[in-house]
């Protein structure tokens, strides 16, 4: 069932939780909703659930328009952040709660109940502790028994406000997988809340960053972490450095380098921000190495190697953006270039992303 | 890795916050038993011991004359009437306090605890003058023949009274620390009100529940104030018990007030015997379900 979210707007007190949104889930796919607390996803989530009202807007489920029912009504599986788990029920109990209380024509009998419940259990392979109590399981476990809850119902949708947000590392890296997994062999509508962006661009088929109540990019995880459409998703997915320069009419000048900014145009004598990713950097120990026009030179101050990777800090020697810049290389390269703290490079980015300055 | 031996002694220092001299702990130990048995426990047993001085048939007479099976009797129904209903107060109120936001919700707080806050007395003379001949509904009450004051009503709309607090106060922050997002899940899943109140949230607070309705119960049995006022000290008629004991005592007729005052005594003892294994149960229960 594909989920249509149309101009959704919502405010608690003087804070605008979410301004004019509008969203469309494909049948069958598995979307992230991603931003930093306080962007709005869980409200956005809470919205198409029913659980929240939105102040103006419409949610449509399959074409059909939904803002006006009841949350009982809506079918949704929903999956709670801190599993919300009915402490008083076993876990075989906690399944079968929404087939047990469907009114009478069409409540199953016992035994489908049985049958169902301990094949979900199966499904998320539980079924040794159907007689168990949720504060006898662990995390995971519990996480687990939520999912096969929501789904008792046979849900059209399935939310799930930060899933793994409770879980240890572990955990949760196990979880997300088996989720993917899951989805695949079911294909059901999915929409997930995380702040984690490698939860996000691990798990999700797309990607709807949020910030401020607002929708920064929608994107496979590889166009929002490869082509971030504002500063905002720049910084948010991944490592970044930034630097300042100007533009005018299509060309653009960072340091002593000057590039091509085709998208850029019509500016004329802005300022402007280069983001540049940290494996998007080349560096060499001479200025001439890097073909094209200029470099940026500067000192090395910190090396850090972990794995097959090498981090490097580096200062930028004309005094511009004090902040370290962050380059990645490979440590066959960084064996290649022999370099100690206090070397003189000089670095240029292979990729970069302009956006115009934002005046603060 | 190395383990490093600590020396048992200094072990020992931790373990213990407190390094008060043994004369100190007996002192204070001794100082708080001996104010227990000066108040509690030498009245409690004087009281069966004075019930019982002038032998069972005594004892057993005392509490089976007409009066005190009366008194007995509107004890027990005044009971029945005020405990139910403020059970069904008791749960409406926190769970609208504990899961719902609206307007008033601080008031609404505040009124509850009055009861406690007011002297029963007051809340007595309160139900003379809404109710009372003089009062405002009196003339009305009266032409249509109900009596309130100095009747069975008075003492039960009096007990109602005192003892609003006991069951909401007990479960409002329960209810709250709970939260609201297991009645969301059973929302969510397709669960009406009435089946998330039944299957959700009343099983989540049940001892809280319990507990409230012992000391409820109680308090019901034992009030005096409020009734004292409102009764009107009918015999066989208007009389519970605490006040019976009253009239007994004040007539010089001493083992008879104490026989049936040790019935009230008893219901003390049961009530704090349920209460102490609730507590118990509970607190097992906590001891796992807290995350």
């Amino acid at each position: 069932m594909s989920i249509e979210v149309r101009n959704l707007s919502k405010q608690f007190g003087d804070f605008a939780a979410l301004r004019d949104i509008t969203l469309e889930v494909k049948s069958g796919e598995l979307l992230a909703l991603l931003g930093p607390s306080g962007s709005g996803k869980t409200t956005l989530l809470r919205v198409i659930a029913g659980l929240e009202a939105a102040d103006a807007g419409q949610v449509l489920f399959q074409g059909e328009d939904a803002t006006g029912q009841h949350v009982r009504d809506r079918h949704v599986g929903f999956v709670f952040q801190h599993y919300a788990l009915f402490r008083n029920m076993t876990i075989f109990e906690n399944v079968a709660f929404g087939l047990r209380v469907r009114p009478r024509n069409f409540r199953p009998a016992g035994a489908e109940i049985s049958r169902r419940v301990n094949e979900l259990l199966k499904l998320v392979q539980l079924d040794w502790l159907a007689d168990r109590y949720p504060h006898q399981l662990s995390g995971g476990q519990r996480q687990r028994i939520a999912l096969a809850r929501a789904l008792a119902v046979e849900p059209q949708v399935l939310l799930l406000d930060e899933p793994f947000g409770a879980l240890d590392a572990r955990v949760r890296k196990e979880l997300r997988s088996w989720l993917r997994r899951l989805h695949d062999d079911m294909h059901i509508t999915s929409v997930f809340v995380t702040h984690d962006q490698e939860e996000a661009l691990e798990v999700a088929d797309r990607i709807v960053v949020m910030n401020e109540g607002r929708i920064e990019q929608i994107g496979t995880p590889d166009e929002v972490y490869e082509r971030p459409a504002s500063p905002f998703v720049y910084e948010f997915l991944g490592k970044v450095n930034l630097f300042h320069g100007r533009l005018h009419r299509g060309r653009a000048w960072i340091g002593g380098i000057e590039v091509d900014a085709p998208e850029h145009t019509e500016a004329e004598e802005l300022a402007a921000v280069a983001y540049v990713r940290p494996h998007d950097i080349h560096v060499d120990k001479v200025a001439n190495a890097l073909n094209g026009k200029g470099a940026i030179a500067a000192h090395v101050s910190h090396i850090l190697s972990v794995g097959p990777v090498v981090r490097l800090g580096l200062t930028r020697d004309d005094g511009e953006d004090k902040e370290l810049i962050e380059v990645e290389i490979s440590k066959e390269r960084f064996r290649e270039l022999q370099l100690t703290r206090g070397n003189q490079v000089f670095i240029k980015p292979s990729r970069l992303d302009l956006f115009p300055a934002q005046i603060h | 890795m190395t383990v490093i031996a600590l020396p048992v002694s200094s072990l020992a220092h931790r373990a213990r916050p407190t390094e008060e001299p043994v004369w100190v702990r007996w002192t204070l130990i001794g100082l708080a038993l001996a104010f227990l048995t000066l108040f509690l426990f030498v009245p409690l047993i004087s009281v069966f011991y004075e019930a019982l001085k002038k032998g069972w048939a005594v004892y057993i007479a005392a509490i089976t004359e007409p009066d005190a099976v009366s008194a007995i009797q509107l004890t027990l129904t005044a009971a029945a009437i005020a405990v139910p209903l403020n059970l069904i107060f008791g749960i409406a109120a926190a769970w609208a306090i504990a899961k719902f936001e609206f307007l008033g919700k601080n008031l609404l707080t505040t009124f509850i605890d009055l009861p406690f806050s007011v002297s029963p007395v007051v809340s007595g003379l309160i139900y003379v003058l809404v109710f009372g001949l003089q009062g405002w509904l009196g003339p009305w009450l009266a032409e249509h023949d109900i009596k309130v004051i100095f009747a069975v009503p008075g003492i039960v709309l009096a007990t109602i009274f005192v003892t609003v607090p006991f069951i909401a106060r007990e479960l409002i922050p329960l209810m709250q620390s709970q939260g609201t997002e297991e009645e969301e899940a059973a929302v969510v899943l397709g669960a009406r009100g009435w089946q998330i109140l039944f299957r959700v949230t009343l099983p989540n607070v049940k001892w809280g529940l319990l507990y409230g309705t012992i000391l409820c119960n109680a308090r019901a049995m034992g009030e005096f104030g409020a009734v004292s006022v409102v009764s009107g000290h009918i015999r066989g008629s208007t009389n519970t018990l605490p006040l019976h004991v009253e009239i007994l005592y004040n007539e010089y007729n001493f083992a008879a007030a104490f026989a049936v005052a040790s019935l009230l005594a008893m219901l003390a003892l049961v009530t704090l015997a349920l209460k102490t294994l609730i507590e118990s149960k509970n607190m097992q229960n906590d001891k796992g379900k807290n995350r």
